[in-house]
C-alpha cells in the first residue's frame, strides 16, 4: 500500500520533472551541501583539533617517558662507572698502603734490631767494665787490708813479730797467691 | 525537530491511506512489488516542488549528521591521554585514515590534508550505513546529490591545490602533457587527460559510490520485498521460499554493511591518489 502510494507519487513527481538518478534534483543538492559542510566544518575546526591534541599530548607523554627512562639508564651507567673507577683506585690505594706498612714495618723491625744490638753490646761492656773497676777495687782494697789482718793474726798465732818487712811482704804475696789460685780454681 | 516529526507522521498518514494501519500492512502483503527508482524519491515532508524541497532520504541525512557530530563531539569532549574503549574504537577510525590511507599514498606531506580525508572518510560511512539501519534502510550517498558535491569538493581540492603548488600553466602541463611520451602520442593522449582529469575523476567518484548505494538498496528492498510477498501471500511450497529471500537478504544486510565501509574507504583513497597526483612533480 505505502509502496503503491509512493510510486503514484512518484510517477506523479516524475510526471513534472524527469527522474533520473545520475542528474541531482536541487533540493537533494542543496540538503547535500548544507549538511556535508556543517560536517567538515565542524570535524576540521573543532572536533579534530580537539582529539589530535589528546593525541600529541599522549605522544609526547610516551616520548617523555621514553626520554626520562633513556636518561636515568644513562645516569646510572655513568655512576657505576665512576663507583667502578673508584673502587678500583680504592683497591689500588690499599694495596699500595698495605706495601708501604710492610716495608716501614721491616724497616721499623731492622732498625729496632740494630738499636737493640747495639745497646745489648754496649750495657754488656759497660758492665764488664764496671764488674772490672769494682773486682780491682777489691782487690786492691782486699790486699792491703786482708795482708795486714792476717799478718795480725798469724803473728798472734805464732806469737812470733814478724817485724822484718821484707820478710812480711813476701809472706803475704805467697798467701795471696795462693789464695788468687784458689779462687781462680773455683771460679 | 518538533515540526519535523510532525511533518514525517502526517506525510505518513497521509501515504498509509485509510483502510490498513501501518502494522496490518507490515504482517500482510497485497501482492509483490518490485523496487523501484521511485524509492529514491520519496514525497517531500515539507517544500515540496521548491529548491527546499525536504524528503525522507534529507532526514535521514541529517540523522546521520546529527549522528556523526555528536558521537566525535562527545569523544573529543570527554577525550583522555589514556583512552577508554570507545575512544580506542574512534581512534581507530581516525589511524585507519592515517594509515591505511593517507600515509601510504601521501606520505608526510599527506598530514595537511589529513583532516579533511577523515572527515570524509567518517561522513561516507556513516551517510552509506544508513542503508542497513532499521528505521532509515536507505543510504544518504544512494541520492546522487550528496556524492556529487563530495566528489566536487575533491575535485576543487586537488585542481586548487596543482594550480596553488605549480601554477596554472604548470599544472596544465603536468597533468595534459605528461612527460617522456614521443611528441604525437600527445594528440591521442592530452584529450584522454583532459577527459581524466576534468571530468572522469570527479564523476566517477561519485557515480561510483552512489551506483553502489543505490544498488544495494534496491537488493535489499527484492529481497524483502519478495519475503513478505512469499510469507504472506504465497501458498504451500512457494511459502517456502520466504526462508530463502530471508536467508539472501540477510546475508546482503552484512554486504552492505562491507560495501559501505569499502565504499568509503575506495572514496577516500582515491580523493587521497588524486590530491597526491596534482602535487607530484612529474607523472
Amino acid at each position: 500500500m505505502i509502496a503503491q502510494t509512493l510510486l503514484a507519487a512518484a510517477e506523479e513527481h516524475g510526471a513534472e520533472t524527469t527522474q533520473n538518478i545520475i542528474l541531482p534534483e536541487p533540493y537533494d543538492l542543496l540538503w547535500s551541501i548544507v549538511i556535508f559542510t556543517i560536517i567538515v566544518v565542524v570535524f576540521v575546526k573543532k572536533i579534530l583539533p580537539t582529539l589530535q591534541k589528546v593525541l600529541d599530548e599522549r605522544a609526547e607523554l610516551i616520548q617523555g617517558g621514553i626520554e626520562k627512562a633513556e636518561k636515568a639508564q644513562a645516569e646510572a651507567a655513568a655512576a657505576l662507572e665512576e663507583y667502578t673507577a673508584q673502587l678500583t683506585e680504592a683497591r689500588a690505594e690499599a694495596a699500595r698502603i698495605r706495601e708501604d706498612a710492610r716495608v716501614e714495618a721491616a724497616q721499623i723491625l731492622a732498625e729496632a734490631r740494630r738499636r737493640a744490638g747495639t745497646d745489648s753490646e754496649r750495657i754488656v761492656e759497660t758492665a764488664q767494665r764496671q764488674i772490672e773497676a769494682e773486682r780491682h777495687q777489691a782487690v786492691v782494697s782486699l790486699r792491703s787490708e786482708v795482708g795486714s789482718l792476717a799478718t795480725e793474726l798469724a803473728s798472734r798465732i805464732v806469737g812470733e813479730s814478724l817485724a822484718d818487712d821484707a820478710r812480711q811482704q813476701r809472706v803475704i804475696d805467697s798467701f795471696l797467691d795462693d789464695l788468687e789460685s784458689t779462687v781462680k780454681a773455683k771460679g | 525537530m518538533g515540526n519535523l516529526l510532525a511533518a514525517v507522521v502526517s506525510a505518513e498518514a497521509a501515504d498509509s491511506g485509510e483502510s490498513k494501519s501501518y502494522i496490518q500492512q507490515m504482517f500482510s502483503s497485497d501482492g509483490f512489488h518490485a523496487p523501484s527508482i521511485a524509492e529514491f524519491f520519496p514525497p517531500a515532508i515539507f517544500g515540496d516542488g521548491t529548491i527546499y524541497e525536504f524528503n525522507r532520504i534529507m532526514l535521514i541525512r541529517v540523522i546521520a549528521a546529527v549522528a556523526l557530530i555528536t558521537i566525535f563531539w562527545i569523544v573529543a569532549a570527554r577525550a583522555k591521554v589514556v583512552p577508554g574503549r570507545f575512544q580506542g574504537a574512534i581512534e581507530f577510525m581516525l589511524d585507519f585514515v592515517k594509515d591505511q590511507i593517507v600515509e601510504p599514498v601521501m606520505g608526510h606531506e599527506g598530514k595537511r590534508f589529513l583532516p579533511f580525508l577523515t572527515t570524509l572518510f567518517l561522513a561516507i560511512v556513516f551517510f552509506n550505513i544508513t542503508g542497513v539501519i532499521p528505521f532509515l534502510n536507505i543510504a544518504s550517498t544512494s541520492l546522487i546529490g550528496l556524492p556529487l558535491f563530495m566528489a566536487f569538493w575533491v575535485y576543487l581540492l586537488y585542481l586548487g591545490q596543482g594550480v596553488k603548488k605549480h601554477g596554472l600553466g604548470g599544472y596544465l602541463k603536468n597533468s595534459l602533457f605528461p612527460p617522456g611520451v614521443p611528441k604525437p602520442i600527445y594528440i591521442l593522449l592530452t584529450p584522454i587527460e583532459f577527459l581524466q582529469v576534468f571530468i572522469l575523476r570527479p564523476a566517477t567518484l561519485a557515480l561510483r559510490l552512489a551506483a553502489n548505494m543505490i544498488a544495494g538498496h534496491l537488493l535489499l528492498v527484492l529481497c524483502f520485498a519478495a519475503t513478505q510477498y512469499f510469507f504472506f501471500a504465497a501458498a504451500g511450497a512457494m511459502k517456502a521460499m520466504s526462508a530463502v529471500t530471508f536467508a539472501a537478504g540477510f546475508g546482503f544486510v552484512l554486504f552492505e554493511i562491507f560495501v559501505a565501509l569499502l565504499q568509503a574507504y575506495v572514496f577516500t583513497m582515491l580523493s587521497a591518489v588524486y590530491l597526491n597526483m596534482a602535487l607530484e612533480e612529474e607523472h
